[in-house]
């Protein structure tokens, strides 16, 4: 039997010049009813683009087809190129034949159109069914993602539904047309880790109901091990290796897989944390929080307020010099509020904190999240550089010029580097220029707001390094904020858990990944997915965070906290 | 609702501010209303008929005594007595204002028919040939001023086609729709022109924004028709930048009439302000501008009424 899709030497380029511009160049796959197969790759590896081909949306992005065949088995049998096909023809393919969901459940659903005339449409389209069938189609759709109280849903907008909640109603849509394949383009990589395995389980679900095959493109390779019958790997256009899942993952043939699956951070439960630097009572901490609270107001009445956003609910937790704490936890859960509240960009309610410094009149300094959105394109890298130095008194003289390029040696940046601009550089550069940047004042403390999350996998790993390499040489002190429970198990000595604005679970980074005793630290890190427990299934899971808004005057109950060991504590759990 | 009550709230305000700023505006004018209604002749009164006069019309007050019993009568609909109509104001603006109102509409409708479908157009095919040739009319007509746009219209309907549109006298709609239409169609034209043109160019590039966003490629890999998610998927989205330019622009709509009410010798409002101007009619100036002021923003009422049909998001609240 022929496969349901046989791509042969797919070549795909962009531009006036598409051929010299070629960013697939000849990849070539089979996939058979009913199998998954994973496309793994970092940005620009083609992954995204070789998915878009199958369907020919590449041509609305600028794409072109340059060379190369995709053959499609449709439903009645016959064969089809797509590379040739009219575009008459490939409306039919799209939706019927091939379905596709997106990275981005924010920006991929139309927002003036309710979500139930959304699937509607795909009913109408694909499936001739329209009025009260087309009505019962999408109540029937939004009940098979499980969508809990699907009937008044179905006259929701994509605003008021959450990330998760989105991502279903997009797979709803594309299993509306009951297509025989379906895309995923990184269909979990916006959303939080326990939502994300949520979908997973899901897809996992819905193929298994369906017997659709699934094409399932990301970055981490991690996440598909569970669910991919067989892995592609991509690098610069070309598919480097594919193979089953556990040929790829346990017996890699080519060296760029290797590196895939050694140097990028995976999870392994506490087995990769530090074990440097364990802490001493005898150091004074570098920053004590003690009862932090910043509430946000809730309603439009200034003077009688309707309560408050609890993002920061009661925070404590101290940090050692050349101590890294890790904070953990979901979209919400207040930890970058709580980074914020440290740097004082954000009014504190109530709480106490104490720095105390030995060398920096701005002890603590901040790395955020988009290295490309946090430089000003405007100015140059010694500008950029001499920015803080000058906003704190400082002359841009000799001794500042030599500090600047001391620290981009360190960062391991050219010292040329200097006059160029931050569009010269890659991502992982600028954020070490980012990085560079907060240590010009020779502070105590970094904050690293989710600094790595905007970075490739592979690139992920050398910050990393980087940092813990500074830390040791600098004696700095870490607040590293992430959702990624990966990379803080590579640089925290200890772990915060942040649960609708309060730490849960604290301590030894080792302790709490390996054991953790709190209901929603356990969750949190099943949800992980990890090469290891690729045999593990997700389950579904619909607990959901409780809100944060609070009446006026409410006070949560007072933090009981029991004590797991050495440096483990844990917030007892109270029914509310 | 609440988003509505607000911007009743802040309604009396402007209209407080644009009273301040119009009757401040026209006493920074050198002459009074005694030499403006009288002219030359003003030179011959002596000062104590100057003084009655004077404290006849109440300017011989100080400004801000003036300003406040104009404001009082405002309150009260009474926009005083123009001193060359000799008539309540009030009721001259209601008998000059339907004529201008329509042009105005008529116009945004020219424009926005026009505009809005050739805005899609070229955004659909941008780059192509078609896209070039609408973006160069485009430019063509928001650089054209509509003087001389209206008499090269007028030029070319009476010496070519030997037609003149109907001058000094206006019929209303209600009376005879034909010889309404035929009389205020080419001024609706030249008004609307430069209107037409900017609501392509935002029409046009709101469209391409939206074309490359990622709910239209959702849109598309479910095998939406093209022609459906371009009026489907996108307008409804691109829409938002053109309601906007609307409201602003009716302003620039009401404003222009001054100038094709006198090419084309119609008696509207437009007409009206520069007869006041000119003659020094400051309680007329100041009744008309008020009366302008008032409607262009019931016209950004009825436009941020329209954002919130367009767009859930706005009507529903939310992030």
């Amino acid at each position: 039997m022929s496969p349901l899709l046989a791509v042969r030497d797919l070549h795909v380029g962009f531009g006036r010049a598409p051929k010299a511009n070629e960013v697939v160049r000849g990849v070539s796959f089979d996939l058979s009813a009913g199998q998954t197969l994973a496309i793994v790759g970092e940005s620009g590896s083609g992954k995204s683009v070789t998915a878009l081909s199958i369907n020919r949306l590449v041509d609305f992005g600028g794409g072109r087809i340059t060379g190369g065949s995709i053959t499609l088995q449709r439903a009645d049998g016959s064969a089809l190129d797509i590379t040739g096909a009219t575009e008459k023809t490939l409306r039919q393919v799209r939706g019927r034949d091939i379905g596709m969901i997106f990275q981005e459940p924010m920006t991929s659903l139309n927002p003036v159109h309710t979500i139930g005339a959304q699937i509607e449409e795909a009913l109408r389209l694909n499936r001739d069914l329209t009025g009260q069938a087309a009505r019962s189609g999408a109540l029937d759709m939004l009940d098979r993602v499980r969508i809990p109280d699907a009937k008044s849903r179905l006259g929701y907008y994509p605003h008021q539904l959450s990330g998760g909640m989105r991502q279903r109603v997009m797979i709803a849509m594309a299993l509306a047309s009951s297509p025989r394949l379906l895309i995923a383009d990184e269909p979990t990589t916006a959303l939080d880790v326990t939502v994300q395995a949520q979908i997973m389980a899901l897809l996992a679900e819905l193929r298994e109901e369906t017997g659709m095959a699934m094409i399932f493109i990301t970055h981490d390779i991690g996440l598909v091990a569970g669910i991919a019958d067989r892995i592609m790997v991509m690098q610069g256009g070309l598919a480097v290796e594919q193979d089953e899942t556990d040929a790829v993952l346990d017996r890699p043939q080519h060296d760029y897989t290797r590196h895939l699956l050694s140097a990028v951070p995976h999870f392994t439960a506490g087995k990769a944390a530090r074990s440097d630097g364990p802490r001493g009572t005898e150091t004074k901490p570098v920053v004590v929080v003690d009862d932090l609270v910043v509430r946000f107001p809730v309603g439009r009445n200034p003077f009688r307020p309707a309560g408050a956003v609890h993002a920061v609910d009661g925070v404590d937790f101290d940090l050692m010099p050349g101590e890294t704490l890790g904070i953990v936890g979901e979209s919400g859960s207040g930890k970058s509020t709580t980074a914020r509240a440290i740097l004082e960009l954000t009014e504190r309610k109530r709480g106490r904190l104490t720095v105390s410094s030995s060398r920096s009149r701005r002890p603590i300094q901040m790395v955020f999240q988009d290295p490309f959105a946090s430089l000003n394109p405007r100015l140059n890298v010694e500008a950029l550089l001499a920015e803080p130095a000058i906003a704190n008194g400082q002359r841009k003289d000799a001794a500042l010029l030599e500090r600047m390029t001391f620290l981009l040696d360190r960062v391991g940046l050219p010292a040329d580097a200097l006059t160029r601009y931050p569009h010269q550089f890659s991502g992982g550069q600028r954020q070490r220029l980012c990085i560079a940047r907060a240590l010009m004042l020779n502070p105590d403390v970094v904050v690293l707001d989710e600094a790595v999350s905007a970075l490739d996998v592979s690139v992920q790993a050398k910050v990393l390094d980087l940092l813990i390499d500074l830390q040791r040489e600098f004696g700095l002190a870490y607040l590293f904020i992430s959702h990624d429970m990966a990379v803080v198990e590579r640089i925290a000595h200890r772990i915060a858990v942040m649960f609708a604005g309060q730490i849960v679970e604290i301590g030894n980074a080792q302790a709490v990944l390996s054991d953790p005793q709190h209901s929603y630290t356990k969750r949190l890190i099943a949800a992980v997915p990890a090469i290891e427990r690729r045999n593990q299934h997700f389950s579904l899971d619909a607990t959901q965070v409780p809100s944060l808004v609070r009446p006026p005057g409410y006070e949560p109950p007072e933090a009981v906290w029991r004590q797991a060991g050495g440096d483990h504590q844990v917030r007892l759990e109270t029914v509310t | 609702m609440h988003y509505l009550a607000q911007r009743l709230l802040t309604f009396p305000l402007i209209l407080l501010g644009v009273s301040v700023l119009v009757f401040v505006s026209i006493r920074l004018i050198p002459g009074d209303a005694i030499t403006a209604m009288l002219g030359t002749e003003a030179g011959m009164l002596t000062p104590d008929q100057r003084a009655a006069l004077a404290s006849y019309f109440g300017i011989d007050q100080p400004v801000w005594s003036q300003y406040l019993r104009w404001l009082g009568g405002l309150l009260q609909g009474d926009l005083g007595i123009s001193t060359i109509y000799a008539r309540p104001i009030f009721s001259i603006i209601l008998e000059r204002f339907p004529l201008t109102l329509e042009l105005a509409l008529l116009a945004m409708l020219i424009a926005l028919s026009i505009g809005i479908p050739l805005g899609v157009l070229a955004a659909t095919r941008n780059g192509r040939p078609s896209d070039l040739g609408v973006r160069l009319l485009a430019m063509l007509g928001q650089s054209t001023p509509s003087f001389v746009l209206g008499i090269m219209i007028i030029f070319v309907l009476s010496v070519a086609f030997g037609v003149v549109p109907p001058m000094g006298i206006f019929t209303p709609l209600w009376q005879d729709p034909l010889a309404n239409l035929s009389q205020l169609i080419f001024p609706a034209i030249t008004l609307g022109f430069a209107f037409a043109a900017s609501v392509t160019r935002i029409s046009r590039s709101a469209m391409l924004d939206v074309l490359s966003e990622d709910y239209v490629r959702t849109a598309r890999s479910k095998g939406v028709p093209a022609l459906s998610v371009v009026w489907h998927h996108a307008l409804p989205n691109a829409l938002i930048p053109v309601v906007t330019l609307s409201g602003v622009e009716f302003g620039y709509l009401l404003g222009g009439a001054v100038i094709v009410e006198q090419i084309f010798a119609l008696p509207g409002l437009g007409r009206l302000v520069l007869d006041a101007i000119s003659q020094r009619d400051y309680a007329l100036v100041q009744g008309t501008v008020i009366f302008i002021a008032f409607n262009f923003l019931v016209v950004n009422l009825l436009v941020d009424l329209a954002y919130a049909a367009l767009d859930p998001r706005i009507r529903l609240g939310g992030k």
